[in-house]
C-alpha cells in the first residue's frame, strides 16, 4: 500500500470565521488586521482584488480601504482558535490519521483509499467541513506531503477546491507549470539561487540528482526533491512534539515610557510562558527578555536591548520566572525611551524531571509549588484565562495591544452569542 | 569485588516494560526489606495507587459509599455514570452552535426573545424543520417548507405572514435548530 496524503487548507482561514456569523460580509472585500491593528493578515477575494497585499500595514492602504467600504477587523484569535478545533474535528471522519500543521491546515492520510475514490473523497472533505463549521477549504492529494502541498496550490488557483496528483502524467504537468518559489520549505532566496543553476520549476528540482543537490545546498532540499519525485521523506507527525523555544511578545497600544508598566507586561508574558510550559510538561533554564522602541518614529532615537537570565534550576514556576524578567528589565530598562514592544522568551527547554536538581533545592517545597500551580491552571481553565494572575501582571493592562475592531466572542461568551430575529 | 562474567540480565535491569513511567527512588538498604515485609502483610495499600493524571479529567460517579461500620450501600454495585446534559443534547460538537433570539415570531413554537438555540449545522434541512436561515444576510429563525420549486420561511405567530423567498433573492440555510433553552422565570 503506497502512502497517500492529502493537505486541507482553509481559505482565507480569519475572515471565513467572521464571515460564519456575519453572513452580511458574503461578497464584500473583508480584512483581518495582526495584532495591534497592524497589517492586513487575511482578506477576503473582493479584498484581493484590491489590490490589498498579505502583510500591507493598515496606515498604507488607508485610502483603499475608505473608498471600497472594505469591512477591518481586529484578529480574534481565541474565536478563530475555537472554529479551527472544530474544523480539525469534523476532519477526523475522513481519516484514521490526521496532523494538525497549523491554525488552518492539516494532513490526513489518505493510503486506504483506491486511487479511483480520491478525488471524490475530497470533494466530500470540503462539502462536509463546509456544512458543519461553515468554513471553505481546498483540498489536495497526492503520493508525499510536498506534492499534496503543490496539489491544494492548484486546486485554490483553479477554483475547483480538489487537486488530485497521483498519476505519473499528471504530477509531471502539474510540475512542469510550477514555480519552484511555490514549492513547500522553497523560499524566494532558494529559488533565485536554483534559477542561477538553470532550475526554474519545481519539475527540473523533481530531475536534479539529489546527491548532489545535497552537496550544493543541503539535505532539506534533497529531500524536497526526492517528495516532488513522488518518494515520500516525511511521514505524518499526529502529536505536535514538544516546542524547543517558546516566545510571548506583544506589541503596545500605545507608548509605555514608565518602568512599571514595562514589568507589569512582562510579568505578564513570563506568567503565559510558565503556564504553557507546564503544559507541554517541560521547564526552561534560559529565559531572555527585550524591550524595543518603534524603529517608524523618525524624531525620537531607537533603542532596542535584550538580556538573558539563566536560571538555577530548570523552572516553570511562574514566580521564578517573574522574578527573572524583572531582574533582566532592572538591567536594560533606559529612562526616557518610548517603548513600542516588549516581550520574553523561554530558551534550553527541558522535558520536565530530566533536569538535575540543586544541592540547595527544597524538594518538599518543590512539591507544594507544583500542586499550587497545578491547582492555579486548573482554576483558569474552568473560570476562563486570567481569572487568577500574579498581582505584579497589574489589573489594568494599560499595555494592551489595539485591538477597537474586534468581533463578538460568538462561540465563546453566553453574552455574545450570535442574534437571530 | 566479585567479578560477574555472566552475561545473563540482571534481574530487574533495564527498561521496564511498562505503560505508565516510572521513576526509580534509592531507599536506604534496611528500609527496603521493611517496605516488602509491609506489603506482605497487606499494610501497604498498593493497590489502591492509580496514575492520577488519567482520571483527573473524566467525570467519574462516585463509588464509595460511606460508611465505615455497618452494612455498604446495595446501590455501589449499580452505578449507571452521570448524566450528562452536553451529551444528551449535542449530537456533532464540532457542527454545533447556540444563537440568541431577539423576535417574537416563533412563540407559537415556544421560542421566545432572549431564549438560546442550539443549532447543528450537520444535519439535513428537511421541508418543515426549525432552521436558521440567512435571507439576505440576516440571519432568522424560521420554519423552512419547500413546496415544489416554492421556498417558505414560515413564522409560528399570527402576528406575522409566512416569507415566500424569491429567486433573486440571497438565501441559505445555515443550520437546523435542535433544542430551545427557555428559562423559566
Amino acid at each position: 500500500m503506497s502512502p497517500v496524503f492529502a493537505l486541507v487548507d482553509c481559505n482565507a482561514f480569519f475572515v471565513s470565521c467572521e464571515k460564519v456569523f456575519q453572513p452580511a460580509l458574503e461578497g464584500k472585500p473583508v480584512i483581518v488586521l495582526s495584532s495591534n491593528d497592524g497589517c492586513a493578515i487575511a482578506r477576503s477575494n473582493e479584498a484581493k482584488a484590491l489590490g490589498i497585499k498579505m502583510g500591507a500595514p493598515l496606515f498604507k492602504i488607508q485610502d483603499i480601504v475608505k473608498k471600497n467600504h472594505v469591512k477591518v477587523f481586529s484578529s480574534n484569535f481565541s474565536f478563530y482558535g475555537d472554529m479551527s478545533s472544530r474544523v480539525m474535528e469534523t476532519l477526523k471522519q475522513f481519516s484514521p490519521s490526521l496532523e494538525i500543521y497549523s491554525i488552518d491546515e492539516a494532513f490526513l492520510d489518505l493510503s486506504s483509499l483506491h486511487e479511483k475514490e480520491l478525488f471524490s473523497h475530497g470533494c466530500r472533505i470540503r462539502e462536509v467541513v463546509k456544512l458543519w463549521t461553515g468554513i471553505p477549504v481546498g483540498v489536495g492529494i497526492g503520493p508525499t506531503k510536498t506534492l499534496a502541498k503543490v496539489a491544494n496550490h492548484l486546486a485554490k488557483k483553479h477554483h475547483l477546491g480538489c487537486c488530485v496528483l497521483i498519476k505519473q502524467e499528471d504530477i509531471e504537468a502539474a510540475l512542469k507549470n510550477f514555480l519552484l518559489q511555490d514549492v513547500w520549505g522553497i523560499g524566494s532566496q532558494w529559488s533565485k539561487k536554483l534559477s542561477q543553476l538553470g532550475l526554474n520549476t519545481a519539475w527540473d528540482l523533481a530531475q536534479a540528482d539529489p546527491s548532489w543537490i545535497r552537496k550544493t545546498f543541503n539535505i532539506v532540499l534533497a529531500r524536497t526533491a526526492l517528495e516532488l519525485r513522488g518518494i515520500p521523506c516525511l511521514s505524518l507527525e499526529e502529536t505536535a512534539p514538544a516546542k524547543k523555544s517558546l516566545i510571548s511578545s506583544r506589541s503596545f497600544g500605545k507608548p509605555i515610557t514608565s518602568f512599571e508598566v514595562l514589568r507589569e507586561s512582562l510579568s505578564f508574558h513570563a506568567s503565559s510562558l510558565a503556564q504553557k510550559l507546564r503544559q507541554q510538561g517541560s521547564t526552561t533554564s534560559l529565559l531572555s527578555i527585550f524591550i524595543r522602541t518603534s524603529p517608524f518614529q523618525k524624531n525620537t532615537p531607537y533603542y532596542m536591548n535584550s538580556c538573558a537570565i539563566p536560571l538555577l534550576v530548570p523552572s516553570h514556576d511562574t514566580a521564578t520566572l517573574i522574578k527573572a524578567a524583572t531582574s533582566g528589565l532592572e538591567k536594560i530598562f533606559k529612562e526616557g525611551a518610548f517603548y513600542k514592544k516588549a516581550g520574553v522568551m523561554a530558551l534550553h527547554i527541558s522535558l520536565e524531571g530530566r533536569a538535575l536538581f540543586s544541592l540547595f533545592e527544597d524538594r518538599d517545597n518543590l512539591a507544594k509549588r507544583k500542586l499550587l500551580f497545578k491547582t492555579l491552571d486548573k482554576l483558569n481553565d474552568r473560570f476562563g484565562k486570567g481569572s487568577l494572575i500574579f498581582a505584579s501582571e497589574g489589573f489594568g493592562k494599560t499595555w494592551r495591544s489595539k485591538a477597537s475592531l474586534k468581533s463578538a466572542s460568538f462561540t465563546q461568551d453566553w453574552n455574545q452569542l450570535p442574534q437571530v430575529e | 569485588m566479585t567479578q560477574n562474567s555472566s552475561r545473563k540480565r540482571k534481574p530487574g535491569a533495564g527498561r521496564k516494560p511498562n505503560l505508565v513511567p516510572t521513576k526509580a527512588i534509592r531507599l536506604p538498604a534496611p528500609l527496603v526489606d521493611q517496605l516488602l515485609d509491609l506489603k506482605k502483610k497487606g499494610k501497604l495499600g498498593m493497590g489502591e495507587i492509580v496514575p492520577s493524571r488519567t482520571l483527573s479529567s473524566v467525570p467519574l460517579p462516585y463509588f464509595e459509599s460511606r460508611v465505615q461500620a455497618g452494612f455498604p450501600s446495595p446501590a455501589d454495585d449499580f452505578s449507571e455514570g452521570t448524566l450528562d446534559l452536553n451529551s444528551y443534547l449535542i449530537k456533532h460538537k464540532a457542527a454545533t452552535f447556540f444563537v440568541r433570539v431577539t423576535g417574537d415570531s416563533m412563540t407559537g413554537v415556544g421560542i421566545f426573545p432572549g431564549d438560546i438555540l442550539i443549532v447543528d449545522r450537520s444535519l439535513p434541512h428537511h421541508s418543515g424543520k426549525i432552521v436558521i436561515a440567512v435571507l439576505n444576510g440576516e440571519m432568522t429563525v424560521k420554519r423552512f417548507k419547500q413546496e415544489g420549486d416554492k421556498i417558505f420561511l414560515c413564522p409560528e405567530n399570527d402576528k406575522y405572514p409566512p416569507l415566500s423567498v424569491l429567486e433573486d433573492e440571497d438565501f441559505s440555510i445555515w443550520g437546523v435548530v435542535t433544542n430551545v433553552i427557555h428559562p423559566l422565570s
